[in-house]
């Protein structure tokens, strides 16, 4: 079921970042195509396709652009977010350094379906090849005279704050402002960078919008799932023999992306658990995997897609380490405006971090669980949501593992 | 205008208006940290929660628009737990130093622990560790500890001082308040971050480790700084005399009114009161005769001032009335000068530099009843009377509290004036260059220790009270005033200031109808704008942002 490539059908060209290999392959066709097309059709046509955020949430992107208001007259905003800051999470990467004006291309088609005349380009700060790859292809668009007739497009770097991944905290990243979330109400498609309607994309959503308008939203909607249409770019790392990006349909299952992409088991050769879709995803045992890696299959099965980073752990691995690890890393990241998420995350960590130096209580896990579930669900943005999943999910699922290191 | 209900009271508010104010209209408290009603919401603090029905989880009301139809409920178990448990992640890094923390006593963390806490403590880690007593600027000091980072005070100078010297740094549990770089918590009103802080982050520091907030008392007065007239409330500390250095007044604090100051009070008010328990107060009334000063009776002094009224003609006598005098001061007075016959009267001294101004409260007219004294008509040319006593046509000058010498009048003329005077009377709070010259100074009380009136520059008649009893033998003018008409032979009917009030709104129709208890606690506006007035105000206020 490794289908048809599509995001990553150039990468093996050493030159698939050049303007000249992009439309040698086809490219900037569906732009042409798409500047036929009324703006409303565009949308209707994502919308038909299935085709869901790829950045973590899953929301699907047609119904996004249509939250734009119709009649609004200032500008409307296009924003990608290349700030790819979910650990085990690797795929825009790719697609900024080796097939930038696939960007492009869907960046023109999108921004035409909403009306906007400027895209920003939010890409993580440590990202210097994937800027230098992008900006160069910008520079290459603007001479062939794609952008600058109607849209422009903005490349702004991030300074390497998690939280500047999260829709609202990259709008006031990019606004200048510390990278706090808003406040929902008012949501970004109604007033969101510059006080303007913004549509906030992930990457690898953006790339895949010239494949449907070239060839169709039934076309796309039926490489995927009943819900979800198309392939995605699944990062595979941790004990598997061949970590790495692999494009495959979402309906693959996790143990085929593990068995097959990822080339099997390493370590012991046993599998103890995944983290399907980056480091908030909730854990799965080994036996939990043989679910469709979909963002409705892995809903149903407790945890989630997410931005797809599959994170593969051998029975060699201390879950309670990788608890510290991932706790350490929300606590450093909880960009601290709200309350329970800034507390807590880090009284999480101190707690979780005292269990495997040995110095844990009783009732230690008891607190943490209830602290992650009190919080949960009271804060501004996603985030602690996020730091919830691993909390609970690494506690329920190998709880014995975390008190055979409490002292009796 | 939605209609929704809360807590099963139906209530109907403007649109717009968020929960929290919703449910305050119908006596519901919602409570909350970081919602500030004159400041933009920031959702941070996660205190607010409360149901909506139709709606998923708890809701935080500060950013929830009252809808029509809305139904809300502020005290549901699942509310109540939120409440419980947003309390315990408010305080986990809290080190609960409440023993040696000023704001113990008006601390939200402690009211609203009481309240909606009361949970077993479950931390046992170590605490985040952060700056301690960092002064942020003059007036301000920080505890980064204590803070629950609810950033009012940065929103404060961002949105309403416009000064923006204040921001949040790092991240997560480090986060902490502190000074850009290069910058101090300077500006004129950097006091009332200390208001709103609702923790013991933010203390005063010509407060802190004075006096227990729970050993004071308070009353509802006017700042006398400058003509906004600002409503405040004066904090004192009569029941632990030895906790503040004998001061009596601890502090001021902002008293809202929508129409004057709304919350705030600038820091020159706000710290502007150290004159009532000063050294150079005036205690006593006392005479000097060839250098020597010797305490008198207040019977011996009104027979001075009596004997001198008739003893100088009528146009020799000038008067400095002053407007920091109160409306009751100033028609006592006025009833002195008519029942003698007295024309020379003026009240404006120039300052030797002109009074800062700004947009939002400060008036470079420092004195509070400029107004009440231009409407009592006794505006007039302060000069010429001083160029009179040079050439010993005014030969009796009587000054109310200004101090001649340090205007913006040349001091050489000034002092010759002075010296060729055969008397000066001096009636004030406290002493001065002026002061020292007179043969006859009379101690006045502190606004804090008296009643009366003020009259704003746009008009509004405001009330303040008696806070402290007055100093040593000091006395409201009125009443010294009330005294010298009665030995002049004047019906004068009992010494209170509401007597003279009466008697003014009678008198002068601007005022007309006024009485204390119509004035209350938030002022009323004059009748008839004085139009014709020379030198007034315009009265257009200044709109507060």
């Amino acid at each position: 079921m490794t289908a048809e490539k599509l995001l990553t059908r150039n990468f093996d060209r050493a030159d698939s970042h050049t303007l000249r290999a992009y439309l040698e392959t086809g490219g900037y066709t569906a732009w042409q195509k798409a500047q036929t097309l009324e703006p409303a059709a565009i949308t209707e046509e994502v919308k038909q396709s299935n085709l869901r955020g790829l950045g973590g949430a899953g929301f699907p992107t047609g119904t996004k652009w249509s939250f734009v208001p119709k009649n609004h007259t200032g500008p409307v905003y296009l924003v990608i977010n290349a700030d790819e800051g979910e650990p085990g999470t690797f795929k825009d990467r790719y697609l900024l350094e080796r097939d930038p004006h696939a960007l492009i291309e869907g960046m023109l088609i999108a921004a035409r379906a909403i009306r906007s005349p400027t895209g920003f380009v939010y890409i993580r700060g440590e990202y210097v090849e994937p800027w230098r790859r992008f900006s160069a292809a910008v520079g290459e668009a603007y001479d062939a005279g794609y952008l600058g007739r109607g849209f422009d497009v903005v490349v702004h770097r991030g300074a390497g704050a998690y939280i500047c991944g999260e829709e609202t905290g990259l709008i006031s990243s990019l606004e200048g402002k510390k990278g706090w979330p808003k406040l929902k109400p008012p949501f970004p498609a109604i007033k969101g960078a510059f006080g303007a309607p913004t549509i906030v994309n992930n990457v690898e959503t953006i790339a895949h919008v010239p494949h449907i308008i070239n060839r169709g939203a039934a076309w796309f909607a039926s490489l995927g799932t009943k819900t979800q249409g198309g392939t995605r770019m699944y990062s595979v790392s941790g004990r598997v023999t061949r970590p790495g990006v692999y494009e495959a349909s979402v309906a693959i299952t996790l143990r085929r992306i593990i068995e097959d992409l990822g080339g099997g088991v390493t370590g012991n050769g046993r599998l103890k658990a995944v983290v399907p879709g980056g480091s908030s995803a909730a854990i799965l045992r080994a036996d939990e995997i043989d679910v469709t890696a979909d963002v409705d299959g892995l809903r149903n099965a407790g945890t989630m897609a997410g931005s797809a980073g599959v994170i593969v752990m051998d029975e060699t691995v201390s879950i309670p380490e990788a608890l510290m690890v991932v706790a350490r890393f929300y606590a450093h990241e909880s960009c601290g405006q709200c309350t329970p998420c800034r507390e807590s995350t880090g009284w999480i960590y101190k707690m979780v971090r005292r269990i495997v130096e040995g110095r844990g209580q009783k009732d230690d896990l008891d607190t943490i669980l209830d602290v992650a579930r009190r919080g949960a669900g009271t804060t501004i943005c996603a985030f602690y949501d996020g730091a919830v999943g691993p909390y609970i999910s690494y506690i329920e699922k190998f709880r014995a593992e975390f008190e055979a290191l409490i002292p009796k | 205008m939605p209609k929704l209900t809360i807590n099963g009271q139906a209530v109907e508010v403007p649109a717009g208006t968020n929960l929290i104010e919703a449910a305050r209209k119908v006596g519901v408290e919602v409570p909350h940290y970081c919602y500030h009603p004159a400041l933009s919401i920031a959702g941070q603090c996660r205190l607010c929660m409360v149901d909506i029905e139709k709606t998923p989880r708890p809701t935080i009301a500060c950013n929830t628009p009252a809808s029509d139809g809305m139904v809300v409920w502020t005290e549901t178990d699942r509310v109540k737990e939120t409440r419980k448990s947003i309390m315990e992640f408010h305080l986990i890094n809290h080190p609960l130093d409440c023993p040696v923390c000023d704001q113990a006593g008006e601390c939200w963390l402690q009211i609203y622990y009481m309240r909606y806490g009361l949970y077993d403590p479950r931390m046992r880690d170590e605490k985040v560790h952060k700056p301690k007593a960092v002064p942020l600027g003059p007036h301000v000091m920080l505890d980064a500890e204590r803070c629950i980072l609810c950033s009012r005070c940065v929103r404060f100078c961002d949105e309403v001082t416009g000064t923006g010297e204040l921001g949040i740094f790092h991240r997560g549990d480090d986060s902490e308040i502190g000074l850009f770089p290069g910058k101090e918590l300077v500006n004129k009103y950097s006091g009332n971050v200390v208001d709103i802080c609702p923790v013991g982050a933010l203390t005063d520091r010509d407060f802190r480790f004075a006096v227990r907030v729970w050993y004071l008392d308070s009353t509802a007065s006017i700042c006398p700084g400058c003509a906004r007239g600002c409503n405040i409330e004066v904090h004192v500390n009569r029941r632990r005399p030895h906790h503040n250095e004998g001061r009596r007044v601890a502090r001021l604090k902002p008293r809202f009114n929508a129409d004057v100051n709304r919350w705030w009070i600038c820091d020159d008010g706000r710290y502007g009161f150290t004159f009532v328990d000063d050294k150079t107060r005036l205690v006593a009334p006392s005479s000097r005769e060839d250098g020597a000063v010797s305490d008198a009776t207040w019977e011996e002094a009104i027979a001075a001032i009596v004997g001198a009224l008739g003893r100088f003609a009528p146009a020799e006598i000038g008067v400095f009335a002053s407007p920091k005098m109160a409306n009751e001061d100033l028609w006592a007075l006025r009833r002195v000068l008519e029942q003698c016959g007295i024309r020379r009267v003026a009240f404006r001294v120039p300052p030797p530099v002109p009074g800062d101004e700004d947009t939002l409260l400060i008036r470079s007219d420092k004195n509070p009843n400029s107004r009440g004294a231009e409407l009592l008509g006794l505006d007039g040319d302060g000069a010429a009377i001083l160029r009179a006593a040079c050439v010993r046509q005014v030969k009796c000058l009587w000054v109310f509290g200004h101090d001649l010498l340090a205007s913006a009048w040349d001091p050489a003329e000034t002092d010759a004036a002075l010296r060729a005077l055969s008397l000066l009377i001096f009636i004030g709070t406290n002493s001065n260059a002026t002061s020292e010259r007179a043969q006859w100074v009379l101690p006045a009380a502190a606004w804090v220790e008296r009643e009366g009136t003020y009259t704003n520059f746009e008009g509004r008649v405001q009330r303040f009270r008696q806070a402290v009893e007055p100093l040593g033998q000091a006395l409201p003018e009125w009443d010294i005033l009330g005294r010298v008409l009665q030995a002049l032979g004047a019906e004068v009917g009992a010494p209170r200031a509401e007597r003279w009030f009466r008697e003014l709104t009678s008198g002068v129709p601007a005022f007309g109808g006024m009485s204390y208890q119509a004035i209350g606690d938030t002022g009323a506006v004059l009748n008839a704008p004085s139009a014709g007035q020379p030198r007034s105000e315009p009265a257009s206020r200044t709109p507060l942002r």
